[in-house]
């Protein structure tokens, strides 16, 4: 006993680092196969309203580039509208509608790491939940990881841990969506078959399989593509729409049937 | 004096994580340069102090710069080793010397303190990025990742040190 106590005492130094850098890498290794923990981030209240405030200032120096970007949007929006060939009801009803739309504004980014997280100043209070799509006006953005009161986390496409279903415009052909790490302008589709033609350029889009996001947002373009080392399947390289250094309003989606579809998939999972 | 000095290395750590995180995590060099100025609070915190708070305040000092940049623990890890590691590298640059009393930091040569602030540098870049990474495969992902952040954080983290050099009290 003495000499256990004499051995804690001469080395409790380096026990104090062992324990320290065994908690640090635990955290570490742990958010490596799941979520971010709950507190643990930047969405929590206080770097939140630091990233906030910070926000607040230098989003004024580019309200211009910003407002173009609005406007832009509305105009694609408006040419959409007057070519649109019904009539509907002038009245909105809105019970029925299975995506809600919320807005929100990005108050830290980061694009240089191999697992990239986005805070934005929207959170529970605001109805944002775990597993809400985020997008932009020009394509797809990221997942909700987790939120605080009025803060949310942003997994990031451009996060190792992003695995999403994308497929080739105005067909059936889909594949996964990662991030090799390499170059933020550009993600990996893979599982392509080979037996699909493609082309330089050809536009990639959000898939159906997906209750996160609504079918066809669009994603990027090919850029280029190579059969993988089993020569069955393409490893395509997507350039983004986005310019994912350059962001500030996004758009959260709430997908109100997705309860209902987790129900049924959990269900038929248990049966088997 | 005793009330200063705590004051002077709380403000100094309050104002290292918030020019880390506020400004040179957004710099972004070539896309993927992010210089780690915060790794001057370990150059800079007194020599004579307790060893056991040393590696607390590193441990802390990491975390709090996880806590803003959503990178797990990351900068914990790394900077927890280099606080337990900074006697043997101040005992490998500076000698024996340093152990006297009288020892100070500005009483060294100019080369001595750029070593000594060097292996600091390259330690936490090594440990950071080989976890960040994780994966051996990437070893030469790894290797241009230290370097070139290395560089670019010893050429900010020497600026710094001349703009705000430690008074020689």
């Amino acid at each position: 006993m003495q000499q256990i106590l004499n051995f804690i005492i001469r080395y409790k130094i380096s026990l104090l680092y062992l324990l320290l850098l065994i908690i640090a890498l635990a955290f570490t290794i742990r958010s490596h196969s799941y979520h971010q923990s709950k507190f643990f981030n930047s969405a929590n209240w206080i770097s939140g309203n630091i990233y906030q405030a910070s926000s607040n200032v230098s989003s004024y120096f580019n309200l211009d580039e910003i407002n173009k970007k609005l406007l832009e949007e509305n105009k694609q929006l408006r040419d959409r509208l007057f070519n649109q060939t019904s009539t509907f009801s002038s009245e909105l009803d809105t019970t029925n509608t299975t995506y809600t739309v919320t807005t929100a504004q990005v108050i830290k980014n980061s694009y240089a790491n191999p697992r990239n997280y986005i805070t934005i100043n929207k959170g529970a209070k605001q109805a944002i939940q775990q597993d809400m799509g985020v997008i932009t006006a020009k394509g797809i953005l990221g997942i909700v990881e987790s939120t605080s009161s009025n803060f949310a986390l942003v997994q990031s496409i451009l996060n190792t841990k992003s695995n999403m279903n994308a497929k080739i415009k105005n067909t059936a052909y889909f594949g996964s969506l990662v991030w090799n790490t390499k170059n933020f302008n550009v993600v990996q589709l893979i599982d392509i078959p080979r037996l699909v033609p493609l082309n330089v350029g050809d536009t990639i889009v959000t898939g159906a399989m997906s209750s996160i996001f609504p079918e066809n947002i669009p994603i990027g373009r090919i850029l280029k593509f190579d059969l993988n080392t089993s020569k069955s399947f393409y490893s395509i390289d997507v350039a983004l729409f986005n310019d994912m250094t350059n962001i500030k309003n996004v758009y959260i989606i709430n997908n109100r049937n997705r309860p209902e579809i987790q129900e049924l998939e959990s269900e038929t999972e248990n049966d088997q | 004096m005793i009330n200063n000095y705590y004051f002077i290395n709380v403000v100094r750590f309050a104002l290292l994580v918030f020019a880390q995180v506020l400004i040179f995590n957004n710099l972004t060099f070539f896309g993927f340069i992010n210089p780690m100025i915060y790794i001057l609070f370990l150059y800079w915190y007194p020599i004579k102090e307790n060893r056991a708070v040393f590696i607390g305040v590193g441990f802390l000092l990491g975390l709090a710069i996880d806590f803003f940049s959503d990178t797990m623990a990351l900068h914990a890890a790394a900077t927890v080793t280099i606080a337990y590691l900074r006697p043997t590298i101040m005992r490998f640059c500076f000698g024996v010397n340093y152990e006297f009393q009288s020892f100070k930091l500005t009483n060294t040569t100019r080369a001595q303190q750029i070593t000594f602030l060097a292996l600091l540098v390259i330690t936490h870049h090594l440990i950071f990025f080989s976890l960040e990474i994780f994966s051996f495969a990437n070893l030469l992902l790894i290797l241009k990742k230290v370097s070139t952040t290395f560089f670019a954080t010893m050429v900010l983290c020497l600026l710094f040190g001349s703009l705000f050099s430690v008074n020689k009290d």
